[in-house]
């Protein structure tokens, strides 16, 4: 019973949340407005037994909407909302899409018969989960850690306004990187 | 070995929270007096006055601060502190046996980030602000080796849970094969509670930073959660790497006091002895080199984990 | 609880973050709407873990997925936001539809 309360406020807290992201003004407000219905959605992983998913959810979104709100402030124009201004585009079609989305996506919900199973939950969620990206899906875990990867490298080319030539001069002949800041390690 | 406590445990937690913060800030104060030559005893009841001082005083306030974001650092920042020890085990009891212990840990302190942030933002001060994003400079480098320590210590035990943790170290406690996880974590809880030298996002060259701002109460949350973090952090190494409860002839629990006591005082007296570490030298050494150092200490453990 | 509650919530979820990417015209809001859509893919897939096929881990390697797509996600936005600011000082959607057909 007490499990039913805490899944509905959940979700209508997440739902109410993410609404308020595009609904203030100040952008630090709406990035902590986003990480608060993500929490409300890591309660509700939570709920169905997923302990380690959903911590790891928390930690990961906490994370992420820091650094989010780091950008927010360094592009939005008024991000502390202190000059009310709306910066949306076809609004009344954006409205009436998620609009018929939601209803097509919960006439699905209640016109199909989900398959259900009543066999036997497994004792430990995250020992199965590791079992199977180490095992049967590991092609996952490979996948995932090359995007990672990936990404890494290309954010980096993409973001950093500095290249070799520049550090190392335009013969490459430099022996020390010329840095406009110098880090700890003593180069 | 550690078992779950009953429920009413959960209220006694910040009081042994408070009771270790006071303890150790009475320390930090006597050794201050000691280098000054000033009275010890006069100078142990400091930090108890200095609270009292900032419980009376008024909150000063700012142009168009965002105080609903501001007063909430504070608060946010001690419940992590706190909500952080629920998985931390004193002799036998632990309050929360979380079969993620320490997973959990790391979520709770990750919390940091986001509390110290907002507390730089919501005062609308420039100084803030800066202190804000130094601190955030400062947690993308600790966070990686962080993780790694912790990791290290849950490969050693085959387990998340930090009673398991406690319990693979009763024939070896794991600092003894895993040193340079154990440095780097203690390290990191320093960087993670912005305790010197990791101080920067509250130095004096912005005019105490992130806390600039802060006055009255809100600031007197936001040190006690700052003391929550460092108490809740040394309480976490004794459990992952000094063996928990176990040691002859003393009862668990108090073994797991003198064991927090000590790695406590030690943070304390370092953070005296050594000068503030900017963040972005801080930055190059725990990418170059704790980065590296903690993976090869995991590599290490995992290889012996696998042989045995 | 029932799957149809889960789901029906990851739609809500999923909606408001669609009205979200389609109307907003800066490029980090549009990120936010995003990882909101992304957040109930989190949701829908833990319930389909429990409800459905708690014996096969699917479920939650498809919430690790979903995870790691938001942190990619995440990161190359950003990035590509850094570059586009640096090389026109833009950081609207509007502004940078140079590829529009």
């Amino acid at each position: 019973m007490w499990q039913q309360i805490v899944f509905w406020l959940c979700a209508a807290g997440a739902v109410a949340s993410g609404v308020a992201v595009f609904r203030v003004d100040s952008m630090a407000r709406a990035t902590f407005a986003l990480l608060a219905s993500f929490v409300f959605a890591a309660v509700t992983v939570l709920l169905v037994d997923l302990a380690y998913l959903g911590v790891l959810v928390l930690l990961m979104m906490i994370m992420e909407m820091v650094i989010m709100v780091l950008f927010m402030v360094m592009y939005m124009m008024n991000p502390a909302g202190l000059m009310p201004m709306t910066m949306v585009h076809n609004q009344k079609g954006a409205l009436g899409i998620s609009a018929g989305t939601f209803a097509v996506l919960t006439a699905v919900v209640y016109l199909v018969d989900w398959p259900s199973s009543g066999a036997a939950r497994p004792a430990d969620p995250a020992h199965a989960l590791g079992e199977a990206i180490m095992g049967s899906k590991m092609l996952v875990m490979i996948v995932v850690g090359l995007a990672l990867f990936a990404t890494i490298v290309t954010t980096v080319v993409l973001a950093t306004h500095r290249g070799r030539y520049d550090r190392y001069g335009d013969r490459l002949d430099r022996r020390s990187p010329d840095d406009p800041v110098r880090g700890g390690v003593g180069r | 070995m550690v078992e779950q406590a009953p429920w009413w445990s959960a209220l006694l937690l910040p009081v042994v929270l408070a009771a270790f913060a006071v303890a150790a800030a009475m320390f930090g104060s006597v050794l201050t007096a000691r280098t000054a030559g000033t009275a010890p005893g006069v100078a142990a009841a400091a930090p108890l006055r200095s609270a009292a001082g900032l419980l009376v005083r008024q909150r000063r306030s700012t142009l168009a601060a965002d105080a609903l974001l501001w007063r909430a650092a504070g608060v946010v920042l001690l419940l992590a502190g706190v909500l952080a020890s629920l998985v931390t085990p004193l002799g036998r009891w632990s309050v929360g046996d979380l079969p993620v212990g320490v997973v959990w840990f790391n979520a709770m302190e990750v919390v940091a980030w986001a509390a110290v942030w907002l507390a730089g933002w919501g005062g609308n001060s420039a100084f803030g602000l800066s202190g804000g994003y130094r601190f955030v400079a400062q947690g993308v480098c600790y966070e990686l080796p962080h993780m790694f320590a912790l990791t290290t210590a849950a490969i050693g035990a085959g387990s998340l849970r930090v009673a398991d943790i406690v319990a693979a170290q009763q024939q070896l406690w794991f600092v003894v094969w895993m040193p340079v996880a154990f440095a780097v974590f203690l390290l990191t809880v320093a960087a993670m509670a912005f305790w010197p030298p990791f101080d920067h996002p509250l130095g004096l060259d912005v005019a105490g930073g992130a806390a600039s701002e802060l006055s009255g109460v809100d600031r007197l949350v936001f040190l006690a959660g700052r003391w929550a973090l460092l108490v809740s952090g040394s309480g976490m190494a004794v459990a992952l790497f000094l063996g928990g409860g176990s040691g002859p002839l003393l009862p668990g629990w108090l073994w797991s006091v003198l064991k927090t006591a000590a790695v406590l005082a030690a943070l304390v007296w370092a953070g005296r002895r050594l000068p503030t570490v900017r963040m972005e030298r801080f930055a190059e050494v725990a990418w170059l080199v704790l980065i590296p150092a903690t993976l090869v200490q995991a590599l290490i453990v995992s290889i012996v984990v696998v042989a045995r | 609880m029932s799957v149809q509650d889960y789901l029906l919530f990851a739609a809500a979820l999923f909606s408001v973050g669609l009205y979200g990417a389609l109307s907003q015209q800066s490029i980090v809001m549009i990120m936010m709407g995003l990882e909101l859509m992304l957040n109930a893919v989190i949701v829908g897939a833990a319930a389909f873990w429990y409800f459905s096929s708690p014996r096969q881990a699917d479920g939650q390697v498809l919430v690790l997925i979903a995870v790691t797509v938001m942190a990619v996600e995440m990161a190359a936005g950003f990035a590509v936001t850094t570059a586009v600011f640096r090389a026109r000082d833009v950081d609207m959607t509007d502004m940078t539809a140079d590829l529009k057909g």
